[in-house]
Protein backbone atom coordinates (compact mmCIF):
# COMPACT_ATOMS: atom_id res chain seq x y z
CA UNK A 1 0.00 0.00 0.00
CA UNK A 2 1.24 3.92 -0.96
CA UNK A 3 0.71 6.61 1.08
CA UNK A 4 0.96 9.94 -0.44
CA UNK A 5 0.47 13.23 1.72
CA UNK A 6 -1.33 15.74 -0.39
CA UNK A 7 -0.26 19.21 0.89
CA UNK A 8 -2.05 22.67 0.84
CA UNK A 9 -1.24 25.89 1.06
CA UNK A 10 -4.00 28.55 1.94
CA UNK A 11 -7.02 25.73 2.70
CA UNK A 12 -6.21 24.16 -1.34
CA UNK A 13 -4.43 21.12 -2.37
CA UNK A 14 -1.20 22.20 -4.40
CA UNK A 15 -0.44 21.81 -7.83
CA UNK A 16 2.77 19.36 -6.29
CA UNK A 17 0.40 17.51 -4.40
CA UNK A 18 -1.42 16.61 -7.86
CA UNK A 19 2.31 15.41 -8.99
CA UNK A 20 2.94 13.33 -6.03
CA UNK A 21 -0.52 11.47 -6.14
CA UNK A 22 0.33 11.07 -10.06
CA UNK A 23 3.36 9.45 -9.15
CA UNK A 24 2.27 7.32 -6.34
CA UNK A 25 -0.36 6.01 -8.33
CA UNK A 26 2.80 4.87 -10.73
CA UNK A 27 4.61 3.34 -8.49
CA UNK A 28 1.86 1.34 -6.75
CA UNK A 29 0.58 0.07 -10.37
CA UNK A 30 4.95 -0.97 -10.98
CA UNK A 31 4.25 -2.88 -7.67
CA UNK A 32 1.03 -3.97 -7.66
CA UNK A 33 -0.49 -2.55 -4.95
CA UNK A 34 -3.07 0.50 -4.46
CA UNK A 35 -2.16 4.09 -3.77
CA UNK A 36 -4.31 6.11 -0.69
CA UNK A 37 -3.94 10.18 -1.07
CA UNK A 38 -4.44 11.50 2.67
CA UNK A 39 -4.84 15.21 3.12
CA UNK A 40 -6.10 17.11 6.34
CA UNK A 41 -9.82 18.81 7.17
CA UNK A 42 -11.31 18.49 3.67
CA UNK A 43 -8.71 21.41 2.00
CA UNK A 44 -10.15 22.63 -1.58
CA UNK A 45 -9.43 20.02 -4.52
CA UNK A 46 -9.70 17.27 -2.51
CA UNK A 47 -12.17 15.94 -4.19
CA UNK A 48 -9.84 16.05 -7.49
CA UNK A 49 -7.69 13.86 -5.93
CA UNK A 50 -8.58 10.49 -7.13
CA UNK A 51 -8.89 11.89 -10.47
CA UNK A 52 -4.92 12.25 -10.43
CA UNK A 53 -4.70 8.54 -9.51
CA UNK A 54 -5.68 7.69 -5.43
CA UNK A 55 -7.94 4.83 -5.28
CA UNK A 56 -8.77 6.30 -1.94
CA UNK A 57 -8.80 9.70 -0.14
CA UNK A 58 -8.49 10.26 3.40
CA UNK A 59 -8.87 13.19 5.04
CA UNK A 60 -7.35 13.42 8.85
CA UNK A 61 -9.94 15.47 10.56
CA UNK A 62 -8.79 18.17 13.26
CA UNK A 63 -7.81 21.56 13.78
CA UNK A 64 -4.67 21.28 15.86
CA UNK A 65 -3.87 19.83 11.65
CA UNK A 66 -4.42 23.26 10.32
CA UNK A 67 -0.05 24.03 11.24
CA UNK A 68 2.65 24.03 8.96
CA UNK A 69 4.66 22.37 11.46
CA UNK A 70 6.60 19.18 10.82
CA UNK A 71 6.32 17.94 14.05
CA UNK A 72 2.24 17.64 14.15
CA UNK A 73 1.69 17.24 10.67
CA UNK A 74 4.02 13.83 10.72
CA UNK A 75 3.23 12.44 13.10
CA UNK A 76 -0.79 12.02 11.82
CA UNK A 77 0.66 10.74 8.60
CA UNK A 78 2.71 8.40 10.24
CA UNK A 79 0.49 6.98 12.60
CA UNK A 80 -2.04 6.90 9.59
CA UNK A 81 0.83 4.68 7.19
CA UNK A 82 1.00 2.63 10.70
CA UNK A 83 -2.30 1.84 10.80
CA UNK A 84 -3.02 0.87 7.02
CA UNK A 85 0.32 -0.61 7.05
CA UNK A 86 1.91 1.53 4.04
CA UNK A 87 5.15 0.34 2.60
CA UNK A 88 5.81 3.81 1.09
CA UNK A 89 4.88 7.22 2.18
CA UNK A 90 5.34 9.98 -0.69
CA UNK A 91 5.71 13.80 0.55
CA UNK A 92 6.54 16.72 -1.81
CA UNK A 93 10.03 17.77 -1.85
CA UNK A 94 8.43 21.22 -0.84
CA UNK A 95 8.77 23.83 2.14
CA UNK A 96 6.43 21.67 4.11
CA UNK A 97 7.72 18.29 2.52
CA UNK A 98 10.99 19.39 3.78
CA UNK A 99 10.04 19.93 7.50
CA UNK A 100 8.15 16.38 7.76
CA UNK A 101 10.04 14.15 5.30
CA UNK A 102 12.97 13.15 7.66
CA UNK A 103 10.30 12.94 11.08
CA UNK A 104 8.74 10.11 8.95
CA UNK A 105 11.69 8.36 8.48
CA UNK A 106 12.38 8.36 12.43
CA UNK A 107 9.15 7.83 13.28
CA UNK A 108 8.24 4.88 10.70
CA UNK A 109 12.22 3.73 11.20
CA UNK A 110 12.06 3.95 7.40
CA UNK A 111 15.03 4.48 4.84
CA UNK A 112 14.18 7.91 3.18
CA UNK A 113 15.12 9.52 -0.84
CA UNK A 114 14.48 13.30 -1.30
CA UNK A 115 14.28 14.90 -3.99
CA UNK A 116 13.38 12.12 -6.40
CA UNK A 117 12.67 12.87 -9.93
CA UNK A 118 11.97 9.67 -11.28
CA UNK A 119 9.83 6.19 -10.83
CA UNK A 120 12.51 3.52 -10.43
CA UNK A 121 13.38 2.04 -13.00
CA UNK A 122 13.57 -1.64 -11.06
CA UNK A 123 10.14 -1.13 -9.24
CA UNK A 124 12.03 -2.53 -6.01
CA UNK A 125 14.49 -0.20 -5.74
CA UNK A 126 16.61 2.69 -7.36
CA UNK A 127 15.17 5.96 -6.32
CA UNK A 128 16.76 8.56 -8.35
CA UNK A 129 17.52 12.03 -7.70
CA UNK A 130 19.31 15.18 -8.54
CA UNK A 131 23.15 15.17 -6.74
CA UNK A 132 25.96 17.78 -7.11
CA UNK A 133 23.82 20.61 -7.35
CA UNK A 134 22.11 19.32 -11.16
CA UNK A 135 25.98 18.24 -11.90
CA UNK A 136 24.76 15.02 -11.40
CA UNK A 137 22.34 12.18 -11.22
CA UNK A 138 22.36 9.05 -8.54
CA UNK A 139 20.09 6.06 -7.82
CA UNK A 140 19.62 5.45 -3.95
CA UNK A 141 18.67 2.02 -2.86
CA UNK A 142 16.77 1.87 0.06
CA UNK A 143 17.70 -1.10 2.62
CA UNK A 144 14.34 -0.70 5.07
CA UNK A 145 10.97 -2.49 4.54
CA UNK A 146 8.98 1.13 4.54
CA UNK A 147 10.31 3.88 2.21
CA UNK A 148 9.49 7.56 2.46
CA UNK A 149 10.52 9.40 -0.73
CA UNK A 150 10.10 13.50 -1.82
CA UNK A 151 9.26 14.24 -4.83
CA UNK A 152 11.05 17.07 -6.43
CA UNK A 153 8.33 19.37 -7.61
CA UNK A 154 7.76 19.84 -11.62
CA UNK A 155 9.89 16.83 -12.25
CA UNK A 156 6.40 13.86 -12.80
CA UNK A 157 3.36 15.27 -14.65
CA UNK A 158 0.23 15.13 -12.83
CA UNK A 159 -2.34 12.83 -14.81
CA UNK A 160 -5.68 13.64 -14.09
CA UNK A 161 -7.72 11.00 -16.49
CA UNK A 162 -7.81 8.37 -13.19
CA UNK A 163 -11.94 8.24 -11.86
CA UNK A 164 -12.71 10.21 -9.43
CA UNK A 165 -13.41 8.68 -5.67
CA UNK A 166 -15.37 9.89 -2.77
CA UNK A 167 -13.64 11.69 0.67
CA UNK A 168 -13.60 9.10 3.19
CA UNK A 169 -13.55 11.40 6.65
CA UNK A 170 -11.44 10.27 9.82
CA UNK A 171 -11.30 12.37 12.81
CA UNK A 172 -7.97 11.73 14.34
CA UNK A 173 -6.39 12.85 17.66
CA UNK A 174 -3.27 15.67 17.09
CA UNK A 175 -0.15 17.10 18.76
CA UNK A 176 -0.56 20.69 20.41
CA UNK A 177 2.19 22.52 18.22
CA UNK A 178 4.93 24.00 19.50
CA UNK A 179 5.32 26.42 16.83
CA UNK A 180 2.84 29.35 16.78
CA UNK A 181 2.32 30.89 13.03
CA UNK A 182 2.28 34.95 13.29
CA UNK A 183 2.04 36.18 9.65
CA UNK A 184 2.27 34.30 6.44
CA UNK A 185 2.89 36.33 3.41
CA UNK A 186 2.62 35.31 0.15
CA UNK A 187 2.49 36.70 -3.30
CA UNK A 188 -0.67 37.00 -5.41
CA UNK A 189 -1.14 36.92 -8.93
CA UNK A 190 1.65 34.90 -10.33
CA UNK A 191 2.57 31.11 -10.02
CA UNK A 192 5.26 30.57 -7.47
CA UNK A 193 8.71 30.34 -8.89
CA UNK A 194 8.89 26.01 -7.70
CA UNK A 195 5.81 25.37 -9.32
CA UNK A 196 6.27 27.57 -12.31
CA UNK A 197 6.25 25.91 -15.78
CA UNK A 198 7.24 29.27 -17.69
CA UNK A 199 10.05 31.05 -16.12
CA UNK A 200 11.28 34.63 -17.38
CA UNK A 201 14.21 35.77 -15.94
CA UNK A 202 16.64 38.64 -16.15
CA UNK A 203 19.97 39.76 -14.86
CA UNK A 204 22.35 42.73 -14.59
CA UNK A 205 22.23 43.23 -18.27
CA UNK A 206 18.76 45.01 -17.72
CA UNK A 207 21.10 48.20 -16.25
CA UNK A 208 18.10 49.06 -13.92
CA UNK A 209 15.18 48.11 -12.22
CA UNK A 210 13.02 50.78 -14.17
CA UNK A 211 13.81 48.58 -17.10
CA UNK A 212 12.04 45.77 -15.73
CA UNK A 213 8.90 46.62 -17.96
CA UNK A 214 9.59 44.36 -20.78
CA UNK A 215 9.99 41.51 -18.31
CA UNK A 216 6.84 41.79 -16.98
CA UNK A 217 5.46 42.37 -20.40
CA UNK A 218 7.28 39.18 -21.36
CA UNK A 219 5.81 37.20 -18.85
CA UNK A 220 2.66 38.27 -18.61
CA UNK A 221 2.45 37.69 -22.62
CA UNK A 222 3.39 34.01 -22.03
CA UNK A 223 1.45 33.75 -18.56
CA UNK A 224 4.87 33.11 -16.68
CA UNK A 225 6.60 33.85 -13.48
CA UNK A 226 9.35 36.36 -12.91
CA UNK A 227 12.62 35.81 -11.77
CA UNK A 228 16.34 37.20 -11.50
CA UNK A 229 19.80 36.48 -10.66
CA UNK A 230 21.85 37.05 -7.58
CA UNK A 231 22.95 40.18 -8.13
CA UNK A 232 19.98 41.64 -9.01
CA UNK A 233 17.94 40.39 -5.96
CA UNK A 234 21.26 41.75 -3.66
CA UNK A 235 21.24 45.16 -5.21
CA UNK A 236 17.57 45.90 -4.37
CA UNK A 237 15.88 45.81 -8.03
CA UNK A 238 13.64 42.99 -7.71
CA UNK A 239 12.60 41.30 -4.66
CA UNK A 240 14.17 38.58 -2.60
CA UNK A 241 12.10 35.88 -3.86
CA UNK A 242 12.62 36.55 -7.25
CA UNK A 243 16.22 35.16 -6.87
CA UNK A 244 16.42 31.84 -8.81
CA UNK A 245 20.24 30.15 -8.17
CA UNK A 246 22.14 27.90 -5.90
CA UNK A 247 21.59 30.66 -2.93
CA UNK A 248 17.63 31.03 -4.12
CA UNK A 249 15.20 28.97 -5.35
CA UNK A 250 16.18 25.87 -7.49
CA UNK A 251 13.83 25.67 -10.72
CA UNK A 252 13.06 22.85 -13.10
CA UNK A 253 10.42 24.77 -15.47
CA UNK A 254 9.64 23.74 -18.71
CA UNK A 255 10.65 26.63 -20.11
CA UNK A 256 13.52 29.41 -18.51
CA UNK A 257 14.37 32.40 -20.64
CA UNK A 258 17.19 33.82 -18.94
CA UNK A 259 17.52 37.57 -20.08
CA UNK A 260 21.01 39.39 -19.66
CA UNK A 261 22.34 37.02 -17.47
CA UNK A 262 26.04 35.87 -18.22
CA UNK A 263 25.41 32.53 -16.46
CA UNK A 264 28.04 31.91 -13.18
CA UNK A 265 28.10 28.45 -12.16
CA UNK A 266 26.24 29.52 -8.88
CA UNK A 267 23.24 30.41 -11.47
CA UNK A 268 23.13 27.64 -13.60
CA UNK A 269 23.20 25.43 -10.55
CA UNK A 270 19.69 26.41 -9.52
CA UNK A 271 18.01 27.06 -13.36
CA UNK A 272 20.13 23.93 -14.88
CA UNK A 273 17.24 21.48 -14.89
CA UNK A 274 15.29 23.70 -16.63
CA UNK A 275 13.62 21.25 -19.77
CA UNK A 276 14.41 24.12 -22.38
CA UNK A 277 16.45 27.47 -21.92
CA UNK A 278 16.33 30.25 -23.96
CA UNK A 279 19.10 32.76 -23.43
CA UNK A 280 19.05 36.73 -24.73
CA UNK A 281 22.72 37.84 -24.27
CA UNK A 282 24.56 40.28 -26.35
CA UNK A 283 27.50 39.08 -25.44
CA UNK A 284 28.11 36.03 -27.70
CA UNK A 285 30.99 34.96 -24.99
CA UNK A 286 28.36 34.84 -21.77
CA UNK A 287 29.10 31.37 -20.45
CA UNK A 288 25.10 30.65 -20.71
CA UNK A 289 25.19 29.91 -24.29
CA UNK A 290 26.81 26.56 -23.79
CA UNK A 291 23.71 25.86 -21.31
CA UNK A 292 21.16 27.37 -23.73
CA UNK A 293 18.97 25.17 -26.08
CA UNK A 294 18.58 28.82 -27.98
CA UNK A 295 20.33 31.58 -28.31
CA UNK A 296 19.73 34.97 -29.02
CA UNK A 297 22.57 37.18 -29.55
CA UNK A 298 21.58 40.72 -29.53
CA UNK A 299 20.81 43.85 -27.29
CA UNK A 300 17.90 42.70 -25.22
CA UNK A 301 16.10 46.39 -25.16
CA UNK A 302 15.54 45.49 -28.73
CA UNK A 303 14.94 41.61 -28.78
CA UNK A 304 12.70 41.24 -26.00
CA UNK A 305 9.96 43.75 -27.47
CA UNK A 306 10.38 42.12 -30.85
CA UNK A 307 9.82 38.85 -28.57
CA UNK A 308 6.59 40.02 -27.28
CA UNK A 309 5.05 41.61 -30.80
CA UNK A 310 5.93 38.37 -32.16
CA UNK A 311 4.30 36.41 -29.26
CA UNK A 312 1.48 38.42 -29.90
CA UNK B 1 22.76 30.87 25.41
CA UNK B 2 24.48 27.65 23.83
CA UNK B 3 24.36 27.30 20.37
CA UNK B 4 25.24 23.84 18.12
CA UNK B 5 26.44 25.13 14.04
CA UNK B 6 26.42 21.76 12.51
CA UNK B 7 28.54 22.11 8.85
CA UNK B 8 29.08 19.48 6.38
CA UNK B 9 32.20 19.06 4.00
CA UNK B 10 31.43 19.77 0.41
CA UNK B 11 33.10 19.83 -2.64
CA UNK B 12 33.35 23.38 -3.66
CA UNK B 13 30.59 24.75 -6.29
CA UNK B 14 32.67 24.99 -9.01
CA UNK B 15 34.35 21.42 -8.77
CA UNK B 16 34.29 19.00 -11.35
CA UNK B 17 32.34 16.00 -10.74
CA UNK B 18 33.40 12.70 -11.97
CA UNK B 19 32.90 8.92 -10.38
CA UNK B 20 34.48 6.00 -10.46
CA UNK B 21 33.15 3.17 -12.47
CA UNK B 22 29.61 4.78 -11.80
CA UNK B 23 29.50 3.44 -8.62
CA UNK B 24 31.56 6.02 -6.83
CA UNK B 25 32.19 9.71 -6.44
CA UNK B 26 36.15 10.20 -7.16
CA UNK B 27 37.22 12.88 -4.52
CA UNK B 28 40.87 13.17 -6.38
CA UNK B 29 41.49 16.58 -7.58
CA UNK B 30 38.39 17.85 -5.86
CA UNK B 31 38.59 20.81 -3.52
CA UNK B 32 36.61 20.24 -0.58
CA UNK B 33 34.89 23.47 1.57
CA UNK B 34 32.49 24.01 4.41
CA UNK B 35 29.12 24.16 2.89
CA UNK B 36 28.27 27.32 2.08
CA UNK B 37 25.15 27.16 3.59
CA UNK B 38 26.40 26.04 6.89
CA UNK B 39 29.35 28.63 6.56
CA UNK B 40 27.28 31.86 5.66
CA UNK B 41 24.21 31.60 7.46
CA UNK B 42 23.68 28.76 9.98
CA UNK B 43 27.19 29.51 11.11
CA UNK B 44 27.77 33.58 10.78
CA UNK B 45 23.97 34.01 12.33
CA UNK B 46 25.10 31.58 15.20
CA UNK B 47 28.26 33.93 15.98
CA UNK B 48 26.29 37.11 15.69
CA UNK B 49 23.18 35.53 17.87
CA UNK B 50 26.15 33.90 20.28
CA UNK B 51 27.47 37.95 21.06
CA UNK B 52 24.50 39.56 20.97
CA UNK B 53 23.49 36.94 24.07
CA UNK B 54 26.65 36.36 25.61
CA UNK B 55 26.35 32.70 24.52
CA UNK B 56 28.91 30.47 22.60
CA UNK B 57 28.94 28.70 19.84
CA UNK B 58 29.93 25.17 19.15
CA UNK B 59 31.20 23.32 15.58
CA UNK B 60 29.89 19.75 15.22
CA UNK B 61 31.10 18.01 12.25
CA UNK B 62 30.63 14.19 11.71
CA UNK B 63 33.33 12.92 9.83
CA UNK B 64 37.30 12.25 9.56
CA UNK B 65 40.34 14.28 10.34
CA UNK B 66 40.84 15.38 6.93
CA UNK B 67 37.87 17.63 7.96
CA UNK B 68 39.54 19.48 10.50
CA UNK B 69 40.62 22.64 8.29
CA UNK B 70 37.46 22.97 7.53
CA UNK B 71 36.50 22.81 11.42
CA UNK B 72 39.39 25.54 11.94
CA UNK B 73 37.72 27.78 9.44
CA UNK B 74 34.62 27.83 11.52
CA UNK B 75 36.74 28.59 14.89
CA UNK B 76 38.23 31.20 12.73
CA UNK B 77 35.05 32.83 11.75
CA UNK B 78 33.82 33.07 15.36
CA UNK B 79 32.98 29.80 16.86
CA UNK B 80 34.43 28.94 20.50
CA UNK B 81 35.43 25.49 20.12
CA UNK B 82 34.52 22.20 17.80
CA UNK B 83 33.37 18.88 18.23
CA UNK B 84 34.33 16.40 15.68
CA UNK B 85 32.38 12.98 15.35
CA UNK B 86 35.38 10.33 14.19
CA UNK B 87 33.67 8.50 11.25
CA UNK B 88 33.23 8.23 7.68
CA UNK B 89 29.35 9.28 7.28
CA UNK B 90 27.26 6.49 5.86
CA UNK B 91 23.79 8.33 4.95
CA UNK B 92 21.68 11.33 6.07
CA UNK B 93 20.04 8.87 9.27
CA UNK B 94 23.49 7.49 10.54
CA UNK B 95 24.77 11.42 10.18
CA UNK B 96 21.52 12.55 12.41
CA UNK B 97 21.80 9.77 14.83
CA UNK B 98 25.65 10.87 15.95
CA UNK B 99 24.52 14.28 16.38
CA UNK B 100 21.07 14.45 18.38
CA UNK B 101 23.33 11.45 20.49
CA UNK B 102 25.79 14.20 20.83
CA UNK B 103 23.29 17.17 21.82
CA UNK B 104 21.67 14.58 24.27
CA UNK B 105 24.87 14.06 25.82
CA UNK B 106 25.08 17.78 26.61
CA UNK B 107 22.47 20.78 26.12
CA UNK B 108 21.88 23.28 23.87
CA UNK B 109 19.59 26.01 23.68
CA UNK B 110 19.48 26.19 19.65
CA UNK B 111 20.71 23.38 16.78
CA UNK B 112 21.27 25.30 13.40
CA UNK B 113 21.93 23.74 9.92
CA UNK B 114 22.60 25.32 6.61
CA UNK B 115 19.59 24.75 4.59
CA UNK B 116 21.03 21.70 2.43
CA UNK B 117 24.22 20.54 1.87
CA UNK B 118 24.99 21.52 -2.09
CA UNK B 119 26.46 18.04 -2.73
CA UNK B 120 23.88 15.43 -1.43
CA UNK B 121 21.14 18.48 -1.72
CA UNK B 122 18.85 16.30 0.68
CA UNK B 123 17.65 18.52 3.69
CA UNK B 124 17.04 15.66 5.44
CA UNK B 125 19.33 15.51 8.56
CA UNK B 126 18.03 18.41 10.51
CA UNK B 127 14.34 17.38 10.73
CA UNK B 128 15.70 14.34 11.50
CA UNK B 129 17.69 15.75 14.33
CA UNK B 130 14.66 17.34 15.80
CA UNK B 131 12.72 14.40 15.47
CA UNK B 132 15.16 12.57 17.28
CA UNK B 133 15.49 15.26 20.32
CA UNK B 134 11.56 15.71 20.50
CA UNK B 135 12.26 19.36 19.28
CA UNK B 136 10.35 22.23 16.69
CA UNK B 137 12.27 22.28 13.37
CA UNK B 138 12.29 25.39 11.44
CA UNK B 139 13.52 24.74 7.69
CA UNK B 140 14.73 27.20 5.30
CA UNK B 141 14.74 30.13 8.12
CA UNK B 142 15.54 33.26 6.10
CA UNK B 143 15.78 35.28 9.58
CA UNK B 144 15.91 34.78 13.28
CA UNK B 145 15.89 36.85 16.42
CA UNK B 146 15.50 35.62 20.10
CA UNK B 147 14.24 37.43 22.90
CA UNK B 148 15.04 35.84 26.08
CA UNK B 149 13.48 32.19 25.87
CA UNK B 150 11.46 33.21 22.77
CA UNK B 151 12.61 33.20 19.01
CA UNK B 152 11.05 35.23 15.98
CA UNK B 153 12.08 33.21 13.12
CA UNK B 154 10.91 33.89 9.29
CA UNK B 155 10.90 30.64 6.97
CA UNK B 156 10.96 30.62 3.10
CA UNK B 157 7.49 29.05 1.85
CA UNK B 158 6.49 28.75 -1.52
CA UNK B 159 6.10 32.04 -3.29
CA UNK B 160 6.54 33.66 0.29
CA UNK B 161 7.20 33.78 3.43
CA UNK B 162 6.45 32.90 7.06
CA UNK B 163 6.86 34.15 10.31
CA UNK B 164 6.52 31.92 13.68
CA UNK B 165 7.60 31.87 17.06
CA UNK B 166 9.22 29.59 18.89
CA UNK B 167 10.73 28.45 22.04
CA UNK B 168 13.83 27.20 22.85
CA UNK B 169 15.34 25.17 22.29
CA UNK B 170 15.14 24.53 18.85
CA UNK B 171 16.29 23.06 15.67
CA UNK B 172 16.96 25.62 12.50
CA UNK B 173 18.17 25.39 9.07
CA UNK B 174 19.25 28.53 7.69
CA UNK B 175 18.86 30.03 3.91
CA UNK B 176 20.17 32.89 2.34
CA UNK B 177 18.85 36.60 4.42
CA UNK B 178 20.16 34.62 7.47
CA UNK B 179 23.22 36.64 7.86
CA UNK B 180 25.86 37.92 5.43
CA UNK B 181 29.47 35.69 4.28
CA UNK B 182 32.05 36.76 6.35
CA UNK B 183 35.61 36.19 5.59
CA UNK B 184 37.83 35.30 8.90
CA UNK B 185 40.57 38.19 9.27
CA UNK B 186 44.24 37.49 10.53
CA UNK B 187 43.46 37.35 14.34
CA UNK B 188 40.52 35.02 14.03
CA UNK B 189 42.59 32.83 11.99
CA UNK B 190 45.34 32.69 14.95
CA UNK B 191 42.59 32.36 17.66
CA UNK B 192 41.52 29.68 15.82
CA UNK B 193 44.79 27.68 16.12
CA UNK B 194 44.26 27.32 20.00
CA UNK B 195 40.83 26.99 20.39
CA UNK B 196 39.54 22.95 21.50
CA UNK B 197 38.89 20.93 18.71
CA UNK B 198 37.36 17.64 20.58
CA UNK B 199 37.16 14.12 18.51
CA UNK B 200 34.46 11.71 19.83
CA UNK B 201 33.93 8.38 19.26
CA UNK B 202 30.69 7.67 16.90
CA UNK B 203 27.88 5.33 17.86
CA UNK B 204 27.05 2.35 16.10
CA UNK B 205 24.32 2.96 12.84
CA UNK B 206 23.13 0.88 10.24
CA UNK B 207 22.79 2.74 6.93
CA UNK B 208 18.81 2.69 6.13
CA UNK B 209 19.98 3.92 1.98
CA UNK B 210 22.74 3.55 -0.14
CA UNK B 211 24.02 4.66 -3.28
CA UNK B 212 23.43 1.66 -6.36
CA UNK B 213 24.97 4.06 -9.31
CA UNK B 214 26.16 7.44 -10.12
CA UNK B 215 25.57 9.28 -13.58
CA UNK B 216 26.36 12.73 -15.29
CA UNK B 217 24.11 14.49 -17.37
CA UNK B 218 23.88 14.20 -21.37
CA UNK B 219 25.69 16.48 -23.18
CA UNK B 220 23.79 19.85 -23.70
CA UNK B 221 23.04 19.52 -27.42
CA UNK B 222 24.59 22.68 -29.09
CA UNK B 223 22.78 25.80 -28.89
CA UNK B 224 20.74 26.71 -31.59
CA UNK B 225 21.16 30.56 -32.39
CA UNK B 226 18.24 32.42 -33.69
CA UNK B 227 18.79 35.66 -35.76
CA UNK B 228 17.76 38.64 -33.36
CA UNK B 229 15.81 40.31 -36.11
CA UNK B 230 13.99 37.23 -36.73
CA UNK B 231 11.76 36.61 -33.05
CA UNK B 232 8.86 35.33 -35.43
CA UNK B 233 11.56 32.23 -35.81
CA UNK B 234 12.12 31.83 -32.01
CA UNK B 235 8.29 31.63 -31.56
CA UNK B 236 7.94 28.94 -34.09
CA UNK B 237 10.85 26.78 -32.84
CA UNK B 238 9.58 26.82 -29.07
CA UNK B 239 6.24 25.96 -30.18
CA UNK B 240 6.80 23.29 -32.75
CA UNK B 241 9.94 21.85 -31.99
CA UNK B 242 10.88 22.29 -28.09
CA UNK B 243 6.62 22.49 -27.72
CA UNK B 244 7.06 24.22 -24.58
CA UNK B 245 4.49 27.16 -25.38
Amino acid sequence: MILVFAETQNGKIKKAAFEAVTYGRKLADQLGVSATAVTFNKPEGVDSLGTYGAHKVISLNNDKLNTSDGQVLSKAISSYATQIGASHVIVSHSSTGKSIAGRLAIQLNAGLVSGVSSLPTDAANGYQKGVFSGKATTKIDILTQVKVLSLMGNSFAPDSSFEAVSVENVEVDALESRVKTIEVKTISGSTPLPEAELVVSAGRGMKGPENWGIIEELAQTIGATTACSRPVADSGWRPHHEHVGQTGVAIRPNLYFAIGISGAIQHLAGVNNSKVIVVINKDPEAPFFKEADYGVVGDLFEVVPRLIAALK
Amino acid sequence: MKILVCVSKTPETTAKISFEGGKTFDKSNVNFIMNPYDEWYALVRGVELASEHSGTVTILNVGTSENDAIIRKGLAIGANDAVRIDTEPRDSLFVAHQIANFVKSDSFDLVLFGKETIDYNGSEVPAMVAELLDQPFISYATGLKIEGQTATIARDIEGGTEVAKVDLPFVASAAKGMAEQKIPNMRGIMMARKKPLKVVAAVDIEAQTQFSSFELPAEKTECKYVDAENMEELVRLLKSEAKVL
